[in-house]
């Protein structure tokens, strides 16, 4: 129908033009290096009408009657170019458009609606597809790792899919989240886990990622009040638009290798230190064979990635539609990841454009193959002078340590080190997961005010997962037991209802841009978990199922946004949100969250308007609060009763009781809250060569929620999450983006980034108090209970806490003693030390992107100081009472050699000898590529790369990684060195 | 354009609906348990809570043998009752010394705890559990509340033997916390949950309220030949009024001897108890039938499964070449060991039926003159090495007295029950506090009853006696019962030089600590949380 009508219309304007002999306005654009820009806006302002330029750059205006007019010449990523045009003749008017590096007329979502970036007050940052990182990457997440200043990503660890801790200016809360909210189109995600999936952004396919938009301080994040306190990452994905149908198809295979292992000694040094050190009965009981345990649990694995999307617009319907499928091995034997993922997006448009209708769906399927990760710490341990088989048929032909005397002479002792291969090779663990997250979102642009729209957005992350582990009768691991076996399936779900007014006079203004908005939002989450019992391979129940898992939450929400521009030149934007949670109890659940923030555009001014220096100045100052509520409990201030499980019974004559306890709750709890100040600057210099911004924040989190201690006798709990005490994080985030070289051939772009954070929490009890101990946390390998880190005021989270080690004249720890820091001649937990901490105080990022004619190189590195990593492995097996403390032999960790540590005592084990600087570098990839463009065929354009990812590590630490999170190294699932060739088809 | 208006209408609408679809979206229950209104209109829920007050001596949470804990901050394996009393009761005294380098069992080995060690704060904690769940029973069971709930009167008056039971348990941790802690936060069924305002009780008002308590429900609870097993009988709060007057001294400097006999002949003239004839029976699977157990915290390899209780006390002192098939379970934690001053307490004769160390090879037959310990340096235990040195103790055992292991099909979780108070402790208090008496004939007896058992005849019963002998006797009988440290406090012994063991004050020959010792800390959070509290001096 539309087309029809813009027939009838050219038909018409055909007609006219014949009949009255007007002029016509035509040229042609190219960009800076030559090239036609195609599709670029001509604008007659007069007029009201224009064209856009053909795949020559060319374009034509006919039927314009003699006058001066106002013409705009615009395009995407490319500054907007005004000027007086006078028409008394056909004129040809070609002109050159300049690329606009800070994107300045841009439309950034923001949260609730979309703003000009330099309409933007707060803290954000874009990253586009093009400049996401290279290579094998599996999760979304790690497209942007290194690129955004204050944005701190590490992979936990180097397995399938592996989860990545994302810290946005530090951590706000102890007890709470501090991950940052996630929005994918609109839909905000459920952060928490799902059982049998590694990563729950592992379900998001990094291939349809258009943008990440990163708000970092209070004034961006406000709008999302009780969610924005760390931070909010947007996600946009890929959409289709124009006539043309694309195709694209990339394919990408690479091989993963192990970069360096855990450092415990090999075979000739275990027997050497067993000779010098040993027990009679220990030499006499080493073994003839040497193996490398840890080179026959890793492999050299392969992945393979395929992509294909078919965008563009079918009958003037924009659609995007894209399949893929990744298989991931993992360096560990046996651990596998499949993905399916599918999208589709349809954004069609009716009533004369009014009604706009968005339709995005993903789907995503995955297999797992969970190897297991036991058989890394038995690598580590299991004693290297053994041979992997045994020569007979028993635990899977495994060597396994045997009981030697007594009735179970010959069955597996149950305190020694499994056999690595045979605990990968005897464990089935496998899961499959499903992942649907749609939204539909309906724009109505009112016929009766123009610039006011209503929109209505319909959202649902709905997750599906199930899996099962086994393990045999005849493994070694469950021989007591009759081998292992259970399930668990887990259903979660997330519905949202929002719909929002919104009003803005872009469309007309000249001086006094507005642009308001007001909306409501519904949000439910549930999970729903069964329990299931752990059987032996017959079926008996080894361990009766336990509680199950049926939780919901939702939360409401009011909000409004309104953003005031006068003259592009100052900018005042203001946010109030209201939050309900059903998490809290009526009197408590409702919390205010409003924001206000304002920039002056200063290189607009008349002084520096002309400026050939200074190209761009922008100054921002906001000041907003956000809360926290996401505290991974719903119901924390109903006081309940739950049922015990079968195995949890009493006695009471010859029946057996279930029993009723009542949790812990505390009525009064209510919001965190966080109160963040953030000054900065946005400038570009020399024509914006170079660009880069500068942020001072300061956030301050007030009504902490943590779990402490309540008064004894007045709860059903000795730990009750409760708001207690306070936070600050402050810092400040430098980004550089340096033009260093931009010609018709070459092009150098060198981005920078550092960030500075520093934590410190400032209050922790009920009653202002200087004696109390802190919370202690940091769980350690090595004696049970025992902890590496402590909360504690004055200090930042998780600052060790430690014994502080004394050395000899040569400068080598001297074994158990340590400094009795209290003098009273004893040594406890009074004369542990606080200092340094796991997180960095500083953090780097470099990228670097260069091309040649059709050649191309990007690479990007990421750096962290200041940061500790308390060296677990050494702490715990570097002694020759590691190598003893069971029945049997166990291998021993290299740092021996150095500290001939005999031993393994409470003390030692927390001693601050094993606090190493963990100060890195580390090269996230290198890729080289080839643009062949059409020269290999007319029916389809190539992109070929090779990209490297983990290329290198410099670094201090001695372990075999330094980016540990949570800085308690007790073997990671190593992270991988992966080289792919990767292939990019258009069609 | 007639669409136009509808479209308008539409959107109007909408957002009337969106907006007004009120706040009560936002009034969740949790979908599994019971509100604490709901669980107490049922009579039949009354059994379930106070069976959780008694699993809470059992039982380290919901699931078991863990998953949801009751307690947290420390391993739920070791948060268990049990097994903290254990190792606060045992491991700082010459019974017992753990190999382990769990946080917080070095300081216990060697006396050298700080307020904020993990075992005192888990038994504080362990203690103020109990206490406040005791105290909502007791509560929503007062017979106001269960006239206006309309309960039958046999419903009536099931529950107000649970709620003098629940009295009674309340009294018990109180008295832990008493023996323990000595002044401490004190909280009854007036105390909301939430409050911040907890006074501190002094230790000898707090002997009189738990006197006053376990006197009020004397008459209340069920006589010891009614009442179903594992619960409280008369006598189990009988037993525990005779061990407050026991060490009333020590509590309130003044001594209560005349009470704690009454008391004892109260327990021994009911004539529900008698000695077992073995033993070896009260540590075994199948305990739960000996005569001579008073008040039993149960344990069930099936239905009451726990990482601390039985399962602890068997497992982790199987070590070494101790076979676990000898002891009905599956393997060992190897962890603890008894010190040469214990093992030297039974100098006199290894015929005892009590001596129940390991030796490699065999165990040592009456006659021998030379032990044949493992490694008999206990300096060993902690230094390079361990696991074949020290003295290994199998006492508690998953086998019943056919010598068939318990009911698990795993041979993991024990089904023996652990003896809180049984009748041998009762004729030794009532031994000692008549020879305090001046009554040396009745302490002569009792202890001889005792002793016969032991040895099976009367060939070692002794002809006179001392106070000494008391502590001596108790320690052999009682030996990993949780009562030694409060035996040693009493006769002053737990922190002079008058006894000495491997390790005592980090010595390996053992020293002498400060008195104050003889009182554990008050966790230092409690202190910083709570304003009316002081600390036990020297902390």
């Amino acid at each position: 129908m539309n087309v029809f009508k813009n027939y009838l219309l050219f038909i018409g304007i055909l007609i006219s033009s014949f009949s009255f002999g007007q002029f016509s306005l035509s040229g042609k654009i190219i960009d800076q290096e030559g090239e036609p820009l195609i599709g670029a806006t001509v604008f007659i302002n007069e007029m009201g009408s224009g064209s856009s330029s053909d795949k020559d750059g060319k374009y034509f205006i006919n039927n314009i009657q003699k006058g001066d007019y106002s013409v705009t010449f615009s395009a995407v990523g490319f500054k907007k170019v005004s000027e007086t045009i006078v028409i008394n003749e056909d004129v040809i008017r070609d002109l050159t458009l300049e690329e606009d590096v800070l994107l300045l007329n841009e439309a950034v979502v923001i949260g609730y609606g979309t703003a000009r970036t330099k309409d933007i007050t707060g803290s954000a940052a874009i990253i586009k597809s093009e400049d996401f990182n290279k290579g094998s990457v599996t999760t979304p997440e790690q497209l942007v790792m290194g690129k955004v200043p204050g944005v701190k990503i590490n992979s936990n660890n180097g397995a399938p899919g592996s989860r990545s801790t994302i810290r946005i200016r530090g951590g706000t809360s102890i007890n709470a989240s501090n991950d940052p909210l996630i929005v994918i189109d609109g839909v905000p995600l459920d952060n928490g886990g799902i059982a049998g999936a590694a990563n729950p952004l592992s379900l998001i396919n990094p291939n349809d990622i258009e943008t990440f938009v990163v708000l970092k301080d209070a004034s961006a994040t406000a709008i999302y009040g009780s969610r924005g306190a760390n931070g909010v990452i947007l996600i946009t994905t890929k959409k289709g638009s124009g006539d043309k149908i694309n195709v694209n198809f990339t394919t990408n295979n690479s091989l993963s290798s192990i970069v360096k292992y855990a450092n415990f000694l090999n075979a000739d040094e275990y027997r050497n230190t067993v000779n010098e050190f040993g027990t009679q009965n220990q030499i006499d009981n080493l073994g003839d064979s040497s193996t490398n345990w840890q080179e026959q649990i890793y492999r050299t694995a392969y992945i393979n990635e395929n992509n294909v999307s078919v965008s563009g617009g079918i009958a003037g319907i924009p659609f995007r539609f894209s399949a893929g499928n990744k298989h991931e091995e993992g360096l560990l034997k046996r651990h596998q990841l499949d993905r399916y993922a599918t999208s589709l997006n349809i954004s069609p448009k009716f009533l004369d454009d009014h009604l706009e209708l968005e339709l995005n769906s993903r789907y995503v399927h995955t297999d797992n193959f969970f190897a297991d990760q036991g058989a890394m710490w038995a690598a580590n341990n299991f004693d290297p002078t053994r041979p992997i088989l045994s020569g007979d048929t028993a635990y899977g032909g495994y060597y396994e340590t045997v009981f030697t005397v007594g009735a179970n002479a010959g069955k597996p002792n149950r305190l020694a080190v499994r056999n690595p291969l045979g605990l990968i090779n005897s464990k089935n663990d496998v899961s499959d997961v499903n992942r649907f997250i749609g939204n539909a979102k309906l724009t109505y642009n009112t016929h009766f005010l123009s610039g006011l729209k209503a929109v209505l957005n319909v959202g649902t992350d709905i997750a599906k997962s199930s899996g099962t582990v086994m393990i045999p009768a005849t493994a070694a691991s469950n021989f007591f037991d009759g081998g292992y076996s259970t399930q668990y399936d887990m259903e979660k779900s997330n519905q949202l209802i929002e719909g929002l007014l919104n009003y803005s006079n872009a469309e007309t203004a000249e001086d006094h841009r507005i642009d308001l908005t007001a909306g409501y939002s519904f949000q439910e989450w549930s999970t729903l978990m069964p329990a299931y019992p752990v059987l032996s391979e017959a079926g008996d129940t080894t361990y009766a199922a336990g509680l199950p898992t049926d939780t919901k939450n939702a939360l409401l929400s009011y909000y409004s946004r309104g953003i005031y521009s006068y003259k592009d030149k100052y900018v005042v934007t203001a946010t109030l949100r209201r939050d309900g949670s059903s998490r809290f109890s009526p009197e408590n659940r409702w919390g205010w969250f409003p924001s206000a923030s304002a920039a002056w555009i200063i290189s607009e001014e008349s002084f520096l308007k002309n400026s050939d220096f200074i190209t761009y100045l922008k100054a921002r100052a906001g000041y907003g609060v956000t809360g926290q509520q996401d505290i991974f409990s719903d119901y924390p201030y109903i006081p309940n009763y739950v049922e015990g499980n079968s195995t949890a019974q009493y006695q009471f004559g010859n029946q057996f009781i279930s029993l009723l306890r009542p949790n812990g709750y505390d009525y009064g709890i209510h919001w965190e809250s966080t109160a963040s100040s953030n000054i900065g600057i946005d400038f570009g210099l020399l024509n914006d060569k170079l660009s880069g911004s500068f942020d001072y924040y300061i956030k301050e989190t007030s009504d902490l929620l943590a779990s402490v201690p309540p008064l004894a006798g007045t709860n059903f709990t000795n730990f009750i999450l409760t708001n207690v005490g306070s936070m600050k994080n402050e810092g400040f985030e430098v980004n550089l983006n340096l033009g260093l070289l931009n010609t018709s051939t070459t092009k150098i772009d060198l981005g920078l980034n550092a960030t500075y954070n520093k934590n410190t929490v400032t209050g922790l009890t009920f009653v202002a108090d200087t004696t109390s101990l802190g919370i202690q946390v940091g769980g350690i390998s090595g004696g049970i209970g025992n902890t590496a880190q402590i909360h504690s005021v004055g200090y930042p989270t998780f600052t060790y806490f430690f014994y502080e080690a004394i050395y000899d004249d040569n400068g080598n720890p001297i074994e158990d003693q340590f400094k009795d820091q209290n003098n009273d001649s004893i040594i406890n937990i009074d004369d542990r030390l606080r200092s340094k901490n796991p997180n960095p105080n500083w953090f780097l990022g470099a990228n670097l992107n260069a091309s040649y004619k059709n050649w191309y190189i990007g690479t990007s590195m990421r750096a962290e100081l200041g940061a500790y990593v308390y060296n677990n492995l050494a702490s715990n097996y570097g002694n020759l009472q590691a190598g003893s403390n069971t029945f049997n032999s166990q291998n021993i960790h290299s740092s021996f050699l150095e500290t001939n540590f005999l031993e393994n005592s409470n003390e030692q084990l927390l001693s601050d000898y094993f606090l190493e600087k963990a100060n890195f570098l580390r090269m996230d990839y290198f890729t080289l590529g080839y643009n062949f463009g059409n020269k290999l065929s007319d029916k389809f354009s190539l992109n070929a790369a090779i990209t490297v990812n983990n290329v290198f590590v410099l670094t201090q630490y001695t372990g075999m990684d330094p980016e540990v999170v949570g800085g308690i190294d007790n073997t990671i699932y190593p992270r991988p060195r992966i080289y792919s060739l990767n292939l990019t088809f258009d069609f | 354009m007639n669409y136009i208006k509808k479209i308008n209408y539409i959107i109007i609408i909408s957002i009337i609906v969106l907006v007004s679809s009120c706040s009560k979206r936002l009034d969740l229950e949790p979908p599994i348990g019971l509100s604490s209104i709901e669980v107490y209109k049922n009579a039949s829920n009354y059994e379930k809570v106070i069976a959780k007050l008694y699993g809470g001596l059992a039982l380290s949470g919901l699931a078991g043998p863990a998953g949801n804990p009751d307690i947290i901050g420390i391993d739920e394996g070791f948060s268990q009752y049990v097994r903290i009393l254990w190792n606060l009761q045992e491991l700082p005294t010459d019974h017992a010394i753990c190999r382990w380098n769990d946080v917080g069992i070095p300081e216990m080995n060697k006396l050298e705890w700080s307020a904020d060690n993990s075992f005192v704060k888990a038994m504080y904690a362990r203690i103020y559990f109990q206490i406040p769940i005791a105290n909502v029973f007791i509560q929503e069971s007062s017979e106001e509340k269960m006239s206006d709930r309309g309960f039958s009167d046999e419903n009536k008056e099931e529950i107000r033997v649970f709620r003098a039971e629940a009295r009674f348990l309340r009294a018990l941790s109180y008295f832990h916390a008493m023996d323990m802690f000595g002044n401490i936060p004190f909280v009854d069924e007036t105390t909301p949950i939430g409050s911040n305002d907890v006074p501190q009780i002094l230790r000898p008002d707090l002997f009189n309220w738990i006197e006053s308590e376990l006197l009020d429900i004397e008459d209340i609870l069920l006589s010891p030949s009614l009442v179903p097993y594992g619960r409280a009988s008369k006598a189990a709060a009988q037993s525990l009024l005779a061990k407050m007057y026991l060490n009333a001294e020590v509590y309130t400097e003044m001594p209560r001897w005349t009470d704690c006999i009454n008391y004892c002949n109260k327990v021994i003239n009911d004539g529900s108890f008698s000695l077992d004839d073995n033993y070896s029976h009260l540590f075994m699977a199948d305990n739960h039938n000996s005569p001579e157990i008073i008040f039993p915290v149960c344990f069930d390899g099936n239905f009451t499964q726990t990482w601390g209780g039985a399962t602890f006390l068997i497992n982790a002192a199987i070590g070494s070449t101790m076979d676990p098939a000898d002891y009905g379970s599956s393997g060992g934690w190897n962890g603890l060991r008894a010190t040469p001053t214990f093992v030297n307490a039974f100098s006199d004769s290894t015929i005892d039926s009590r001596w129940k160390f390991h030796t490699k090879g065999e165990k040592v037959i009456s006659g021998d003159t030379v032990m044949v310990y493992q490694n008999v340096d206990i300096g060993d235990v902690l230094t390079n090495c361990p696991d074949t040195s020290g003295y290994l103790v199998g006492k508690f055992s998953n086998l019943d007295q056919m010598g068939n292991p318990g009911s698990h099909p795993g041979k993991v979780f024990p089904d023996t029950d652990f003896p809180m108070i049984r009748l041998a402790d009762v004729y030794l208090m009532l031994g000692e506090s008549s020879l305090q008496n001046g009554d040396a004939g009745t302490a002569l007896n009792y202890i001889n009853l005792v002793r016969e058992r032991a040895y099976g005849n009367s060939n070692f019963n002794l002809s006179n006696v001392s106070l000494q002998d008391f502590l001596d006797e108790r320690s052999r009988e009682l030996y990993w019962e949780c009562t030694r440290r409060t035996d040693l406090v009493r006769h002053n012994k737990f922190t002079t030089s008058d006894l000495l063991w491997s390790f005592k004050g980090g010595d390996p020959n053992g020293t002498s600590v400060e008195e104050f010792r003889n009182l554990y800390p008050l966790p230092t959070y409690d202190i910083v949380n709570n304003p009316n509290l002081t600390q036990n001096s020297g902390y």
